[in-house]
C-alpha cells in the first residue's frame, strides 16, 4: 500500500498550476502557428499594396516587364505559369497513372510469379519473396525521384533534356512550322524542356496517391467485376478507375498545384523571356521563374510589382490546392460509403 | 454447334455466351486488354529512365572533381583549376540549424494541442486548415515572405532570413507528423497515466512525447531532407556569398551575430548560379555540389523513412 501510495497520489498544487500555464502556452503557440500563415499573406499584401493601387488590374492583362520603364505587366509570366503546368500535368499524369495501375494491379508480381513458377522455382521461398521485393524497389526508386532537389533537375535539365531534344525540336519546327505548337524553333531553354521535367516532377505526387485511391478499392467491386467475366483491362477502365476517380482527380489537382509553384526547374530551363506564344519551342516565363530571376536586383518598384505577382501566384495555388484537398476529402467519405 | 467467324466453337448456357469468357488473343478483348498491360508496363519503364538518367550523369560528372579540396575550399574564379564549396556546405548547415530551431519546437507544441489537449475545438480545425496551405505553399513565396518580414526589415541579405524562409517550408510536415505520432500512442497508456494522478501536462511530457518520438523524428528528419535541397527561397533571404562565414577556426562556423546578418552561402543556390556559367570549371563544380546535395537528402530521407517503418512495425 505504501509504494503505491507513494507513486500514485493527487497533483500537487505547483503541478496543478504549471498544467495550466502549459496547456495556456500550448494554446498560444497553436493560435500563434495559424496567425503565421494570416502574416504571410498580410505581409506580401502590405509590400504589394503600392503596386496593386499604381497598375491595378492592367498588371494582369499588360504584356511588358520592363523595370527601367516602370512598366509591369505579368500576362505572359501568368500564360505560361498555366501553359507549362498543363503540358507538365499532362505528361505526370500519363505516367504517373501508368504507374499507379501497373503497381497496384501488381502486374509486376503476377507476370513474375508466372515465370518464376514456369521456371520450376516456387517451391523455394527465397524466389517467391522476389516479386514482392522487386514492386516495393520499385515503388521506393519512384518516391526517391520526389526527394531529389528541384535545382538538380534543372541542372540535369540544361545539360541533358536540352541537347537531346535540340535536335527533333528543330526537325519539327522545319517540317510542320505552320502549325502553332512548332511555330518556333528551339535555341536553348523554352517551354518544351521546362514542361518535361514538371511532368517528371509531378509524377511522384500524382503515382503515389492515384496508387492508394486504386488500392482502396473495396475488393468484393474487385471480385465481382472478374466475376462477371471481365477482362483485366474491361475491369480497370470501367470499374477500378471509376470508382477511384474521385481519388485521382484529387491527386490531379494536388499535382497542378505543384506544378504552379514550381520554381527553380522552370527558373533554369523555360528561358526568362516574356513572350506571349503557343509554341512550344519558344522561350517563356512564369510567376515563380519571373520572382526568382528578378527578386535579386530588384529596386523598390520592382520589388512592389513582384510581391503582387507573388500575391497572385499564391492566389492561385491557393484555390487549386483548397480544391483538391476538398476533393480528396470526399473521395475518402465516397468509399467510406462502399464498404 | 455451329463455328463461327473465329473458328472458335459456339455454345451457350442459358443466355450467357460462353465464348465471352474465353481467354484467346483472337477475342479483340483480350488482345485490347494484352496490349493496355504492355504498354502500361513500358510506359512504368520509361518513368524510370530519368531517374537513372539524373543519377548516372550524378555519378558521372559528379565523381570528376570530388576530392579533399571540394570540401576545404573556397568557390573558384572563372577560368582557374580546382575550388570547392566547403563554405557552401556550412552554410547550409548553418541555414537548415536556424529552420530547424525555428520551426520544430513550434509545430511540435502546436501538435500537442491539437491532438491532446483540445482535438474537436475550432482552433484546431483552423491550425489543419493553416497546415494545409502551408503544405501547398510554393517555396518561393516562403522566400518573398522571408524577404518582406527579414531582409526589408533588418536591412540585409542574412542566413536568418533563409532560415525563417525554410522554416515555414518545414513547419507543416514537423505538424502534420507529430500531430499523427501522438494520435497513435495507445490510449490505455494515457488513461494509465491519468489514473495514477498524472496532469494533463505530465501525460504529455512523460508518457505520449517519449512514445511518439520516433515518429516525430521522423517527420523532422523528412522536413530537414527537404529543406536542405530547397533554392527557391534561398536565393534573395540568404543570397550567396563567395567566402567563409566566419574566417576563424575552428569550423569556420559563425562566432558573432555580425557573421550571421550577411549574405550566406549554400550548396543550393550555388548549384543554381554555377549552373548557368560559361566557364568549364564552375559547370563542374554545379554537378560536384548537387551530387554532394542529393547524397545529403537521400540519406537523410531514407534514414528518417527507415525510423518510421521500424516506428510502425
Amino acid at each position: 500500500m505504501e509504494v503505491a501510495s507513494d507513486i500514485s497520489r493527487p497533483p500537487s498544487t505547483v503541478e496543478i498550476v504549471g498544467d495550466r500555464l502549459f496547456r495556456r502556452f500550448s494554446l498560444t503557440v497553436a493560435v500563434f502557428t495559424v496567425l503565421v500563415v494570416v502574416y504571410v499573406v498580410f505581409s506580401i499584401g502590405k509590400v504589394a499594396m503600392p503596386a496593386i493601387h499604381t497598375y491595378g488590374l492592367s498588371f494582369l492583362t499588360g504584356t511588358t516587364w520592363d523595370p527601367n520603364r516602370a512598366k509591369f505587366g505579368a500576362l505572359p509570366a501568368i500564360a505560361g505559369t498555366m501553359y507549362s503546368s498543363v503540358l507538365g500535368l499532362i505528361g505526370g499524369t500519363l505516367f504517373g497513372l501508368a504507374i499507379a495501375i501497373f503497381l497496384s494491379e501488381r502486374f509486376l508480381s503476377s507476370g513474375l510469379e508466372g515465370l518464376i513458377k514456369s521456371l520450376g522455382l516456387d517451391g523455394s521461398s527465397f524466389w517467391a519473396a522476389v516479386p514482392d521485393w522487386i514492386e516495393n524497389f520499385l515503388r521506393t526508386t519512384i518516391e526517391l525521384l520526389a526527394a531529389i532537389p528541384s535545382v538538380v533537375f534543372g541542372l540535369w535539365g540544361i545539360f541533358v533534356v536540352i541537347p537531346i531534344i535540340r535536335a527533333p525540336a528543330n526537325w519539327l519546327h522545319g517540317h510542320l512550322g505552320w502549325f502553332p505548337l512548332f511555330g518556333t524553333p528551339l535555341s536553348g531553354p523554352g517551354l518544351l524542356p521546362a514542361s518535361i521535367v514538371l511532368a517528371i516532377m509531378v509524377l511522384p505526387t500524382i503515382s503515389a496517391i492515384s496508387r492508394d485511391a486504386l488500392v482502396a478499392v473495396p475488393p468484393k467491386i474487385r471480385e465481382a467485376a472478374f466475376g462477371m467475366g471481365a477482362t483485366q483491362w474491361e475491369a480497370i477502365l470501367g470499374v477500378f478507375l471509376p470508382t477511384a476517380a474521385t481519388g485521382i482527380v484529387g491527386a490531379i489537382i494536388l499535382g497542378f498545384g505543384r506544378a504552379l509553384g514550381e520554381t527553380m526547374a522552370l527558373a533554369m530551363l523555360a528561358g526568362n523571356s516574356n513572350v506571349l506564344s503557343w509554341s512550344l519551342f519558344s522561350p517563356a516565363n512564369t510567376l515563380a521563374a519571373l520572382l526568382a530571376n528578378h527578386f535579386p536586383e530588384a529596386g523598390t518598384a520592382e520589388v512592389g510589382a513582384l510581391m503582387y505577382a507573388a500575391l497572385v501566384l499564391l492566389g492561385i495555388t491557393l484555390i487549386v490546392n483548397v480544391i483538391g484537398t476538398f476533393i480528396l476529402q470526399r473521395a475518402d467519405a465516397q468509399l467510406k460509403g462502399l464498404r | 454447334m455451329e463455328p463461327d467467324k473465329s473458328g472458335l466453337s459456339r455454345s451457350t448456357v442459358g443466355d450467357v455466351d460462353l465464348i465471352q469468357l474465353e481467354r484467346s488473343l483472337r477475342q479483340p478483348r483480350v488482345l485490347f486488354s494484352y496490349v493496355m498491360s504492355v504498354l502500361t508496363g513500358a510506359a512504368t519503364i520509361a518513368a524510370l529512365v530519368p531517374l537513372i538518367s539524373v543519377l548516372y550523369m550524378l555519378i558521372v560528372r559528379g565523381c570528376a572533381a570530388l576530392g579533399l579540396s571540394t570540401f576545404a575550399q573556397l568557390p573558384p574564379a572563372a577560368m582557374t583549376t580546382g575550388g570547392g564549396f566547403g563554405n557552401a556546405i556550412i552554410g547550409t548547415v548553418v541555414i537548415v540549424v536556424i529552420a530547424t530551431v525555428l520551426s520544430v519546437p513550434l509545430g511540435i507544441i502546436a501538435a500537442v494541442y491539437t491532438a491532446e489537449f483540445g482535438p474537436d475545438t475550432q482552433i484546431t480545425q483552423m491550425v489543419q486548415f493553416a497546415a494545409k496551405v502551408l503544405t501547398g505553399l510554393p517555396s518561393i513565396l516562403a522566400g518573398v515572405f522571408a524577404f518582406a518580414v527579414v531582409v526589408l526589415v533588418t536591412g540585409g541579405f542574412s542566413a536568418p532570413a533563409g532560415g525563417v524562409a525554410l522554416a515555414l517550408l518545414m513547419l507543416p510536415t514537423v505538424f502534420l507528423t507529430a500531430e499523427d505520432a501522438i494520435k497513435r500512442v495507445p490510449s490505455r497508456m494515457r488513461e494509465a497515466a491519468i489514473g495514477m494522478g498524472s496532469t494533463p501536462t505530465q501525460v504529455v511530457l512523460k508518457v505520449l512525447l517519449p512514445t511518439a518520438t520516433p515518429g516525430i523524428l521522423t517527420g523532422v528528419m523528412l522536413a530537414i531532407a527537404r529543406a536542405a535541397g530547397e533554392t527557391a527561397p534561398l536565393l534573395f533571404t540568404a543570397l550567396f556569398s563567395e567566402f567563409w562565414i566566419s574566417r576563424t577556426w575552428p569550423a569556420f562556423l559563425p562566432k558573432t551575430v555580425g557573421d550571421l546578418m550577411k549574405p550566406t552561402p549554400s550548396l543550393a543556390v550555388l548549384i543554381y548560379n554555377f549552373s548557368g556559367s560559361p566557364f568549364e570549371n564552375q559547370i563542374q563544380l554545379a554537378w560536384t555540389a548537387a551530387l554532394v546535395l542529393v547524397v545529403i537528402v537521400l540519406i537523410t530521407n531514407v534514414a528518417g523513412q527507415s525510423l518510421a517503418r521500424r516506428y510502425n512495425r
